[in-house]
């Protein structure tokens, strides 16, 4: 590893995790299945003087039931996730998701938490906990809270995270089967150019519509949500809300793709994943 | 800054053998296999995970090994594509590689055979679709792609 020096710890229980980030302050960064971190410090991109290696944190790891509510420990990973026949049944967004993300060695180390706080603004769980309305159990020096997703992405790789906070889980509510993942990606990286998460409830008669990619952070696409409100999901309605996709947002630019090119594919996207979802019944 | 005092003992098994390697927990699995257990087979291509190359198997999940710290490797099981050919045979993957031409410059392949075995183990008549998207963290610079499927495809029959 051709980085800036650090040194390396590696805590067995949440609490030990926690007393060496109090311990080391800003010098400090948690080190989960290192697939956006290690490439980013063999960069120098980031250069933490202290590790703190959370894959022996047996706590943080793990899917279970309680309140009626799911909870996914912050290191699990894409393919435990992508594998989970209790969260086929009881929440399949997320059985969606998984297998869409990366290739098969980065779903064996990279972990749900880790994604999620890193916040990259083209990564694949952000619209998916948007459009969940999951909630982020944060633990830290003085306990626990619970950040509601709608708030945790700030900006480009910022979260609410504070300094000496670790994402514990998330915890989502179940739904039913009429839900969908619909992704454009970058073929090199398998990035989102362009992902859109779609919840459909039907008992509330409502749709929740978040977009990944095209943006600093992902968001939900309220618009199109408000579109669809108070009517039945007909091609035509779904079509007509799809339109304003992207409307209010400021675009991302870049080699991969123009911002007409991104509000284009935003449209192309909702109106797929909508479609898609509604049909699942 | 001095990081020898750092070092640590892991202990784990490769291709079959117990070793014990001594490092910094932060080394690359794959500098491991290459420098200190002299398994140069194990390739690095992009070193970020973008590649594939350096693909091997820790207690059969394919992983890259170049961003794989050593101290995640304690207490288990790797193979490697040394680890591949047993009793001087060569495995029906690799034999399928070579009667199809699935290998040009050779870089990828330790990766892409090792990719290939574990497809092949949980799904042992891939479709089409499925070999693409089970060797789809494998890149191979000399786009060689088509005979790399056709391996596959040909080892299922093996």
């Amino acid at each position: 590893m051709i980085s800036a020096p650090f040194d390396y710890h590696r805590p067995s229980s949440l609490a030990e995790a926690l007393s060496l980030l109090a311990r080391h302050g800003d010098d400090a960064r948690v080190l989960a299945g290192g697939h956006s971190l290690v490439p980013a410090m063999k960069l120098r991109l980031a250069e933490p003087r202290v590790l703190v290696d959370l894959s022996r944190v047996a706590e943080l790891r793990g899917i279970s039931e309680k309140d009626g509510r799911i909870v996914i420990g912050a290191m699990t990973t894409h393919a435990e996730l992508a594998s989970s026949s209790f969260l086929a049944a009881k929440c399949p967004l997320l059985t969606e998701t998984a297998p869409q993300i990366g290739d098969i060695q980065v779903r064996n180390k990279g972990t749900i938490g880790g994604s999620l706080a890193h916040a990259d603004p083209a990564a694949d769980w952000p619209p998916v906990a948007l459009a969940l309305d999951a909630e982020m159990e944060v633990a830290g020096p003085s306990g626990s809270r619970m950040i509601a997703a709608a708030g945790f992405f700030t900006d480009i790789m910022q979260t609410a995270l504070r300094p000496g906070e670790v994402l514990r889980a998330i915890r989502v509510r179940p739904t039913g089967p009429s839900v969908a993942y619909v992704k454009t990606e970058q073929k090199a990286s398998g990035f989102a150019l362009c992902g859109v998460a779609v919840v459909v409830d039907r008992a509330a008669n409502r749709v929740s519509v978040a977009i990944t990619g095209i943006a600093a952070t992902p968001f939900r696409a309220s618009q199109v949500e408000r579109a669809l409100e108070g009517g039945p999901l007909t091609a035509e309605r779904i079509g007509e809300a799809a339109r304003v996709a992207a409307a209010g947002a400021q675009l991302l630019s870049d080699m991969h793709g123009s911002a007409d090119y991104r509000a284009h594919l935003a449209q192309v996207n909702v109106r797929r994943a909508i479609v898609r979802a509604s049909a699942r019944t | 800054m001095d990081r020898s005092g750092m070092n640590v003992r892991v202990m784990c098994r490769v291709n079959g053998a117990n070793v014990t390697i001594e490092a910094h927990p932060m080394m690359r699995l794959l500098d491991a296999l290459r420098s200190k257990l002299r398994l140069t087979g194990t390739k690095e291509g992009c070193g970020e995970g973008e590649c594939g190359a350096c693909a091997v198997l820790v207690d059969g999940d394919l992983v890259n090994s170049c961003l794989f710290p050593l101290l995640h490797a304690e207490g288990t099981a790797i193979t490697t594509i040394e680890g591949v050919a047993a009793g001087g045979r060569l495995h029906a993957v690799q034999e399928a590689f070579l009667a199809c031409g699935g290998a040009q410059c050779g870089i990828c392949t330790p990766g892409m055979v090792l990719a290939a075995i574990t497809l092949l183990e949980r799904n042992p008549n891939p479709t089409e679709a499925e070999v693409k998207a089970g060797l789809a963290g494998n890149l191979c610079r000399c786009t060689g792609y088509m005979r790399i499927f056709e391996a596959v495809v040909s080892a299922c029959r093996r």
